[in-house]
């Protein structure tokens, strides 16, 4: 029943009552301190701001009906290029929204992968039981929604082959990741069942390093770097819309390539 | 009868000037936009697009522009091609280019003898520049495609040479595009009767017989 997605006792619907008049005053109160701001911004610049809310909601929907398209875009059974062991790039490039140096390391041994939500068996999975599934190795391509990429070549279980072993409704919209660096993220259930689509375990032949995820991450040979969690702990499949660390901040939420 | 209603057409028809500012701002938009993608991680060492010139406060918001712009552009392309294959357009205006008269026009050009009494002919330079932007409006589409969906169009990539060549490719027509629009606009503004054209429509075509003019009901 536990869930890392879900509080473990749920608040009781009465606070919102009882809050109410005081949350109010806190709208009206964020109101005007927001008009005065953004009106001394507007001074200062002496320019509208760069964003209104209106160009924000229309930019968003179009977004959303990005997704739309890039899902039908996406063909489930289209492997993306691979490349020779030779190319792969030792060690990988470290991307997150903190510097390497903040990495903090996870212990393997008292790891567990805690599933959730639409999962028949929820029993954590350790990292020997993990181990002990088939794995897959691929060298592809990493591409960052910033433009640069790299060569990789990464070694796992499918996350086909999990959801499979646990249960899991495949019929479900998303799967979700929870992470040790709190870097939420979601994906579509067609890209999970993707064969190009690994809860990795090794770089090449080596087991991940601290700074790349160790020891679980996700890794896709189909969508942008950033839907690629590391340091995963949860995994939830759901069909509720669970968005993302980026993806709140307002980056496209299905990211395909 | 068809000839005698079309003849007396402007020089731009109104679908045209239409398609002519929604690509105007549309292609701002893009350009803008990809500055603002560009400046995360630059090809070319060292430069980068100020904050006025980008759209979109940062990255999120460029790419959004970007993804939101692209439909616009590629529709508003091809109903442009479309028009142009099927009205004749571009074969009235753009061809054919005699090297000849490419090289006339760049010498008086050079000699600041530019003829311009005649807004309804091109002459070889414009038929070139005009011919090479429409190309680069449409390499731009097709090197996106490839870089926005490198595995779906993995095959494109590859005949592009990989995809950081097509991000290049793309960049370098965005450059095209852009030099274009300096050359374009600047004309524009030194005669500003071809501006006026592209708004109102400009003269009319093939009137030359007083009794082929009708009157505008």
């Amino acid at each position: 029943m536990r869930s890392r997605f879900r509080p473990d006792t749920i608040p009781d619907a009465s606070v919102l009552e009882s809050h109410k008049p005081l949350i109010r005053s806190l709208e009206r109160r964020g109101l005007i301190r927001g008009g005065v701001s953004l009106g001394a911004l507007a001074m200062l610049t002496g320019c509208d701001v760069d964003r209104p809310e209106s160009v924000e909601s229309a930019l968003l929907a179009i977004s959303r009906f990005n997704d739309t398209v890039q899902a039908w875009l996406f063909d489930p059974n289209r492997l993306a290029p691979t490349y020779p062991e030779s190319m792969i790039l030792r060690p990988p490039k470290f991307n997150a929204y903190y510097d390497v140096t903040e990495v903090k390391p996870v212990d393997g041994a008292s790891w567990r992968l805690e599933l959730a939500g639409l999962v028949a068996d929820k029993r954590p999975w350790t990292l020997a039981d993990l181990h002990a599934l088939p794995q897959r190795a691929m060298v592809i391509k990493h591409i960052c929604v910033e433009g640069w990429s790299y060569i990789g070549g990464w070694t796992g279980v499918p996350l086909r082959t999990l959801l499979e072993r646990c249960g899991a409704d495949l019929r479900a919209r998303y799967v979700a990741f929870k992470t040790a660096d709190d870097y939420p993220s979601s994906i579509d259930m067609a890209t999970a069942l993707h064969p190009q689509t690994l809860l990795a375990l090794k770089y090449g032949d080596e087991t991940l390093a601290d700074p790349f995820g160790y020891p679980v991450r996700l890794r896709m040979a189909t969508k942008l770097g950033y839907k690629n969690p590391k340091w995963v702990t949860a995994i939830e499949v759901t069909n509720t819309y669970p968005g993302g660390f980026w993806e709140a901040k307002g980056f496209p939420w299905f990211a395909g390539l | 009868m068809h000839e005698s209603s079309r003849s007396g057409r402007r020089l731009h028809p109104l679908p045209l000037r239409i398609m002519h500012w929604v690509n105007a701002v549309v292609m701002l938009v893009m350009i803008t936009s990809g500055w603002g993608i560009y400046d995360d991680d630059v090809i070319i060492r060292g430069f980068h697009f100020g904050s006025f010139w980008r759209l979109g406060d940062w990255a999120a918001w460029s790419l959004n522009w970007h993804f939101a712009g692209m439909w616009f552009l590629a529709i508003n392309g091809l109903i442009y091609l479309g028009y142009g294959l099927v009205t004749g357009r571009f074969r009235e205006k753009l061809f054919p280019i005699r090297p000849a008269e490419l090289v006339q026009t760049v010498v008086d050009t050079l000699h600041f003898r530019i003829a311009h009494d005649d807004l309804t002919i091109y002459n070889a330079v414009q038929k070139l520049l005009y011919i090479v932007v429409i190309l680069a409006g449409i390499a731009q589409v097709v090197t996106g495609l490839a870089i926005w969906k490198p595995v779906q169009f993995s095959g494109l990539v590859a005949a592009l040479g990989g995809f950081q060549t097509a991000r290049v490719l793309h960049f370098a027509g965005m450059a095209v595009i852009v030099g274009f629009l300096v050359v374009h606009v600047t004309l524009a503004l030194l005669v500003p009767k071809t501006l006026l054209a592209m708004l109102s429509g400009g003269p009319r075509l093939g009137v030359s017989a007083p009794d082929k003019e009708e009157p505008a009901r």
